[in-house]
């Protein structure tokens, strides 16, 4: 991360902005919804809703085959989100280095099973950490039991929720995959993803961002962050479900072998044998979420508007905000984890409440309309390190307010006065 | 929704088992028998360990961690059925579950719910369940006002009956 913060952005206004999402004029158990679970799912503006809307109503057709109007129109729109999904990364060249799939475990899958296999053999090293999310850890354990055995080795978690750096040179040592989470889902660490690269990079290693948390709230750069394939999901990124995002560096992408077989990454097939289409047809088989690409052109253009660096700026203040209050008004009762608010932390708040347990705290959020999300977060091995069964984590967007907070701190004090 | 929701779910008498659990720990397996309840959505965990002799749940002991609403439900479970011939403890679990499933039931059945997205139904109390019977168990009934939490409440009472199933089957 650029320590040099640079000119301070404008401030977002918070109330205007939650008139875009319709959603949040809902009503739960009698109270106005307080969204605090952007870390599972985002909301969606209406302009996404509307966009995907448009196009089913007026252009919805099959990419890349027919040669009507339509068809033309919508194979154009699903191309340029394409080019919109990799310039929103500041990828160099988008159409050949962007695949789109299901979502963030489904690129993170791509690579491990298409750039794992063809490279990978049994006793080979992949380097992990710690914090990572089960989508980021599990296809690596999948491949080494088809492979017989990789070695497994994972950078350590420190007790202020960082990743420990201090024997990188002895765990990159010989390494072929680096796969680090670019954002903690459960803690909000930024991990520092360019020095790791360098390191891994020197190795002769590949390295991979899980960008799901850092992509939609924090300005992402593929060229700053030194990772050679990068991974998001639009839903998170105030998109719709069911499309998600690999960037890969076009040289890699050539050189894999297909993902899945199917229509659309072909070049030509024989009773005996296909050849492959280029990247990024080529890990692209089967009708593609055309719609979705629709809906995720129009989130990222509304996250452009308003400015990546005015969301971050936001989301970092009131982060700082809620660990600041969550510490005034209910002190020692609550323990908070992941590092304190500063470049290195994101709007993600995990934490425990006295010894209640994090799905009866979101039990009782929920009677204050506050959407959290209890549980391990998909990172069972953090979630031992931590010495916790589970949390309950708020995690922010960029409408999210001090309001919000404070309706959050109220739940908690009656879990508190319920569980005694 | 309003507190006196929450306050139906939490009964007393379910803090005081979450609080205080009976019952508590590990009998040496064997001879005891030793079944491992998960729920993986939330990692809650019991271990339900038990001695049958003469037809008789003769001894049992729950340990494991997770949310109120599981371990007050073990605890709950485990004062029920101590000591009872097996027959009687089947046909707990039995009942137990069917306060829970009618619930299920009718989440499986109109889809569609429209304004209320089918919570309403859900609402409603239990018809077809005895819950005299039940004594103590019947607290748990505010569950099933939260759908996702039923998982938890039968957590242990699945751990139980897979025991008994499985003790039987080696016998």
């Amino acid at each position: 991360m650029s320590v040099d913060p640079g000119p301070v952005p404008a401030p977002l206004n918070t109330e205007a902005l939650r008139k875009d999402f319709p959603l949040l004029s809902r009503k739960v158990n009698g109270r106005p919804i307080v969204y605090l679970d952007a870390a599972a799912s985002a909301l969606q503006p209406q302009s996404v809703i509307s966009a995907m809307t448009h196009y089913y109503e007026t252009t919805h057709s099959n990419v890349h085959r027919g040669v009507y109007a339509t068809a033309e129109e919508a194979t154009a729109l699903y191309e340029r989100a394409r080019v919109v999904a990799g310039r929103f990364l500041g990828a160099p060249d988008p159409a050949r280095e962007v695949v789109f799939t299901k979502n963030t475990t489904e690129s993170l899958n791509l690579v491990a099973h298409s750039w794992g296999r063809a490279n990978l053999r049994r006793g080979d090293a992949v380097l992990l950490t710690e914090m990572e999310h089960h989508s980021s850890s599990v296809p690596w354990m999948l491949l080494s039991e088809q492979l017989g055995g990789l070695d497994l080795r994972y950078i350590p978690v420190d007790g202020s929720g960082r990743l420990d750096l201090s024997d990188l040179d002895r765990l990159v040592a010989g390494v072929k995959v680096v796969a680090v989470s670019a954002m903690s889902n459960v803690l909000g660490t930024i991990n520092p993803v360019a020095s790791i690269a360098e390191v891994a990079h020197r190795e002769g290693a590949v390295v991979i961002a899980d960008g799901a948390q850092l992509v939609p709230h924090v300005p992402t750069d593929v060229e700053a962050l030194g990772a050679d394939f990068v991974a998001y999901s639009a839903h998170k990124t105030m998109g719709p479900t069911g499309i998600g995002v690999l960037w890969g560096r076009a040289s890699l992408l050539e050189e894999m072998p297909p993902f899945l077989g199917g229509g659309g990454m072909i070049l030509d097939v024989k009773l005996d044998g296909f050849r492959p289409a280029p990247p990024p047809a080529r890990f692209e088989a089967g009708t593609p979420p055309i719609a979705e690409a629709v809906g995720l052109t129009a989130a990222l253009r509304y996250l452009s508007e308003i400015g990546m660096d005015r969301i971050r700026a936001h989301e970092l203040a009131l982060t700082n905000y809620a660990l600041a209050r969550l510490d005034e008004k209910l002190g020692a009762d609550v323990r908070v984890f992941g590092p304190p608010a500063g470049p290195d932390r994101g709007g993600v708040i995990s934490l425990a409440y006295r010894d209640v347990h994090a799905h009866d705290l979101a039990q009782v959020l929920d009677q204050f309309g506050v959407c959290v999300r209890p549980g391990h977060h998909c990172a069972k091995p953090l979630m031992r390190k931590l010495g916790v069964q589970a949390t309950a984590r708020a995690s922010l967007s960029l409408f999210s307010d001090e309001h919000d907070i404070e309706v959050l701190i109220e739940g908690l004090t009656e879990a508190g006065r319920l569980f005694g | 929704m309003a507190m006196g929701d929450l306050d139906d779910l939490y009964r007393e008498i379910i803090l005081d088992h979450y609080r205080s659990p009976r019952n508590r720990g590990e009998l040496e397996s064997p001879p005891a028998h030793r079944v491992e309840g998960f729920n993986p959505l939330c990692g809650d965990e019991v271990v339900v360990s038990m001695v049958v002799e003469d037809g008789k749940l003769s001894d049992l002991k729950i340990a494991g961690s997770g949310c109120s609403i599981s371990q007050s439900s073990a605890s709950l479970m485990s004062a029920a059925v101590k000591g009872k011939p097996v027959k009687e403890v089947r046909r707990l679990i039995g009942t137990f579950k069917g306060m829970m499933s009618i619930h299920e039931a009718s989440l499986e059945g109109d889809g569609h719910g429209g304004e209320s997205n089918g919570a309403e139904v859900l609402a409603g109390e239990p018809e077809e369940v005895d819950l005299d019977k039940l004594g103590e168990l019947a607290a748990l009934q505010g569950v099933v006002k939260f759908p996702v939490r039923i998982k938890c409440a039968t957590l242990s009472w699945n751990a139980l009956s897979q025991g008994l199933d499985e003790v039987a089957a080696a016998s």
